[in-house]
């Protein structure tokens, strides 16, 4: 318990104290060591915990229950004070507080809230989750410190506001914890709207109008799924007969009691998690800096609607509602991989493959069947560490080359070698064998073909794209430019360590994955379902060779006959010395230059979004209209 | 033991196959074209005399992307002919389709850059169909991996004739056959010069031409496992399969891109799919 109490409490105290310090040495020294504190934490709870199944325990001290609900009020007057800057079309905005406020006073007040036996619990499933926020989500605040440094440098007309950036950095991460320990839903709740509250306030961060319009856009959708957990308390609180609030609870009793509640809850999870139709507001959550977009892709915010949709995965097993939610993740998963193929701006395209995977481990859990829980949770390790580390190396690169166009990254691999190799194991890290997420793909496809075949068959359409994406980025990362020079200026020793970690961290969790399933994932999926997956020795040994060919290749490098002779690349012309320019027609002296395709007369981004989202709201709404079947 | 053997025939036999078949293809075109054509060895000379070439490269790095190319081709075959994981296969081949790719871009020449964003195409056109074959396989023998595959009874092919349909439309992206040979062309003379192989030469072109001697056989090897109920009449479906696409090389101007993108998407999704569905709902 106490290491629980750490956990969720030492984040929120020394994000306090970043709330005062200003941005100098001692206070980066703080981070430093809050974040090698947090990591340990969770390291320590995953020792003492993991393997012996769900711990519970009960929060017995006064008032607590009280300070939730004040807690809850007062966030929601927060926000409603944070209203005065809406736009007109923004109205929705206050009212969705109200309500929600409204219907969340009405449970408490009424007197009807069900005695909680146990408030906090840990399995292996909230360890694994506490392992990516505690190093992961410290990796990247540790990564924010140089990396905010350089961004007021370069935007000198922002208003250096580190100190409240900080201080919601490290409260965001004590929410998170919150999530994935609490058993109260009520609490669970609170969490979760804090959770939506800080992304608000980090989004908005550069005060820019565009930010501001984002971060609103980034409330309104998340309220709007927070109306749909708000609902699932209600109905848990006045009408259900089981009268439970705790979530091990609900999960035990299964669909034929607890589908609505889970139903609507699920669906504060989509929103959280981006799925279309609410993908746009992690679109827009891009405008902030860097390491805020890290932190909410890859270690928190929509890991929380991911967690608390896997947490469900059983519930949701065999039913019509179940089926329909896993099809707004396959559609979301096709369709955003096709729309990240549009795409030149980098940040734009991860976040487009970030909803896209999301969608993935949403039709995993909706089909809930032990394989696909499996696949599931691996996935969600995979693209933590995966994309945290992409996140990271584009923002080191946008201070570096000033762009964050994938145009602009020509010819990475002379200019700015460390970076290149960074964004090469994190872009091979994403799709191809034999890295974590292909793995995942692999049982994923497995799992859908004995389950649900048109699952299977969007995750084979999507997966096309995908390759076509990252492999044109990666194209762009190796390509060799005439005259491309090492570039000027080294990159921090922080955001090395952070790179560097997670780089290592992408190759180890590939290498590592069997130990990991054994030792965390299988015991947890066993506990549910009594019976788990079994990976085949033989595909082990196979992904093991894979993994050691991509790793051992690029050795062969080195020991590469020098003795070749250069030559210029063909231009069809003469070429005008080593510089990309040749003689042409006419004797006119042109510039050889290229791009990428990106299939704008093939696919247009607002068509497919528009289509996404008209498709994945009928969905929606056959998923309600579902749970009485 | 028996799978040893096959990898083992795999790894030194199929280059030879592959050059034979290269060999056979050009005889077999001339004919069509009414000439007498090279020996059937003459692939076998082409690639020799490139092997005694000197190396000549745009920068150090692009022959090394071609080496990866050529070994996770022979990984892929190793896992398909020792019988293992038809999916592992397809992410193998996928991995090796990726360095040659990444070969073509690293010269930052703007004939290979188009030849590698069109191979890219051509890879998007036909991997949803590879992964539909091997899960029609999967659905209809119970099995993902290669040595149940081919001792399985029936034929396969009627189970999934939608499926070899939809397959032998993405063979010819594949095989690198008119009307869809984008990325390079057998025939010099094509608008990208040689497109993603144009900044190669001497040993890095031979291993580029080996590697793709490698992929054809296991091309006919995935042909092989919807007739493998019998192997006289397997034999027979990749020999006649290879010569269609030969008389479809030969009678077909190349299409544009955005036809091959949409047209193999929409033969996958009304081919494969369906049939997909139908033993899906035939199994329940």
């Amino acid at each position: 318990m106490n290491i629980i109490l750490f956990l969720l409490l030492f984040p929120a105290a020394v994000s306090l104290l970043f709330a005062v310090l200003p941005p100098n040495g001692f206070r980066n020294a703080v981070v430093r060591i809050s974040c090698l504190l947090i990591a340990a934490g969770s390291v320590y709870a995953a020792v003492v915990f993991n393997g012996h199944g769900a711990t519970f325990f009960k929060a017995e001290y006064p008032h607590l229950e009280q300070m939730f609900f004040f807690g809850e009020m007062a966030l929601s007057l927060f926000l409603l004070y944070k209203c005065i800057g809406i736009k007109r079309h923004e109205w929705y905005i206050p009212v969705l507080i109200i309500i929600q406020a409204g219907i969340m006073a009405y449970c408490e007040l009424s007197g009807a809230v069900p005695e909680v036996g146990h408030a906090f619990y840990i399995d292996n499933f909230s360890i694994i989750m506490a392992l990516i926020i505690g190093i992961i989500g410290s990796l990247i605040c540790f990564y924010a410190i140089s990396y905010m440094r350089d961004y007021h440098h370069h935007h000198p007309e922002m208003k250096n506001r580190q100190r409240s950036f900080f201080f919601i950095l490290f409260f965001f991460l004590s929410a998170m914890f919150g999530v994935v320990f609490s058993n109260n839903l009520i609490w669970l709740y609170f969490f979760w709207e804090i959770t939506t509250l800080s992304s608000f306030i980090l989004i908005g961060y550069p005060k820019t109008e565009e930010a501001i319009r984002n971060a609103y856009k980034a409330l309104g959708l998340n309220l709007l799924g927070g109306l749909g957990f708000a609902c699932g308390i209600l109905y848990l609180v006045k009408f259900c007969p089981a009268h439970t609030i705790e979530l091990s609870q609900v999960i035990a009793l299964g669909p034929t009691v607890m589908l609505i509640p889970v139903i609507l809850i699920c669906f504060a999870g989509l929103a959280k998690s981006a799925q279309m139709p609410f993908s746009s507001w992690l679109l827009g959550a891009m405008v902030a800096p860097t390491p805020v977009s890290a932190l909410l892709h890859s270690s928190t915010m929509v890991k929380a609607g991911i967690f608390i949709i896997i947490k469900f995965a059983p519930v949701l097993h065999n039913t019509w509602a179940g089926y329909f939610l896993a099809l707004v993740g396959g559609v979301t998963f096709l369709m955003t991989s096709i729309i990240a193929v549009t795409q030149s701006n980098a940040k734009r395209v991860l976040a487009y493959s970030t909803i896209a995977n999301l969608g993935l481990i949403v039709a995993c859990a909706g089909v809930g069947t032990y394989e696909t829980l499996w696949a599931a949770v691996l996935l969600t390790v995979f693209h933590a560490v995966s994309k945290g580390l992409l996140f990271l190396g584009v923002g080191s690169i946008e201070h570096k080359i000033g762009s964050r166009d994938i145009e602009d990254m020509n010819g990475l691999i002379v200019n700015r070698p460390g970076l290149a190799m960074v964004m090469l194991i994190g872009i091979l890290g994403m799709f191809l064998a034999p890295f974590g997420m292909l793995i995942s793909k692999w049982a994923c496809l497995e799992a859908f073909v004995n389950s649900n075949i048109v699952l299977a068959v969007l995750l084979a359409f999507g997966s096309a794209p995908t390759l076509f994406f990252w492999t044109k980025w990666m194209g762009k990362i190796v390509s060799v430019p005439a005259g491309v020079q090492k570039g000027e200026g080294a990159v921090s020793k922080d955001e090395w360590t952070a790179l560097g970690l997670l780089a290592a961290g992408t190759i180890a969790t590939a290498a590592l994955f069997p130990l990991l399933s054994r030792v965390s994932v299988e015991p947890y999926i066993f506990s549910l379902y009594q019976q788990t997956v079994e990976l085949t020795q033989g595909n082990i040994i196979i992904m093991a060779i894979l993994l050691g060919l991509m790793v051992l290749l690029p050795l062969s490098f080195l020991a590469y006959p020098k003795k070749s002779q250069y030559a210029q690349r063909y231009l069809a012309g003469a070429n005008v010395g080593d510089t990309g320019s040749f003689t042409g027609a006419m004797g006119i002296t042109r510039e050889a230059t290229m791009r990428n395709y990106y299939l704008g007369e093939l696919f247009s981004e607002k068509k497919l979004f528009v289509i996404s989202v008209a498709v994945t709201i009928a969905i929606i709404a056959t998923m309600f209209l579902a749970v009485k079947l | 033991m028996k799978a040893a053997l096959c990898v083992a025939a795999w790894v030194v036999l199929a280059p030879f196959v592959g050059g034979l078949l290269a060999g056979l293809d050009r005889i077999v075109t001339a004919r069509m074209q009414s000439r007498v054509g090279p020996p059937v060895l003459q692939p076998f000379y082409d690639v020799l005399k490139l092997l005694g070439k000197q190396g000549v490269a745009v920068n150090a790095f692009q022959n090394f992307y071609i080496v990866c190319f050529l070994v996770f081709v022979i990984m892929t075959g190793v896992l398909f002919f020792s019988g293992g994981d038809l999916l592992l296969t397809m992410f193998a081949l996928a991995v090796a389709g990726v360095f040659f790719v990444l070969g073509a871009y690293s010269p930052n020449s703007p004939y290979s850059n188009i030849g590698a964003e069109r191979e890219l195409l051509q890879m998007m056109s036909y991997e949803p169909v590879l992964i539909i074959a091997a899960m029609g396989m999967y659905m209809v023998t119970k099995s993902w991996h290669v040595h149940d595959i081919v001792v399985f009874q029936k034929p396969l092919v009627m189970y999934l004739p939608g499926v070899f349909v939809a397959f032998l439309f993405i063979l010819t992206i594949k095989l690198r056959k008119s009307p869809f040979d984008l990325s390079t062309s057998h025939h010099g003379h094509q608008e990208l010069v040689k497109g993603i192989t144009t900044e190669f030469a001497g040993p890095s072109l031979a291993i580029i031409e080996i590697a793709h001697w490698y992929e054809n056989v296991l091309l006919m090897g995935f042909v092989y496992l919807f007739f493998a109920f019998n192997w006289i009449a397997a034999i027979a479906a990749v020999v006649i399969t290879y010569l269609l696409e030969v008389f479809i090389d030969n009678t077909y101007a190349r299409l544009t891109w955005h036809f091959t993108v949409k047209s193999s998407w929409i033969v996958a999704a009304v081919f494969g799919v369906v049939n997909l569905l139908i033993i899906s709902f035939m199994g329940k």
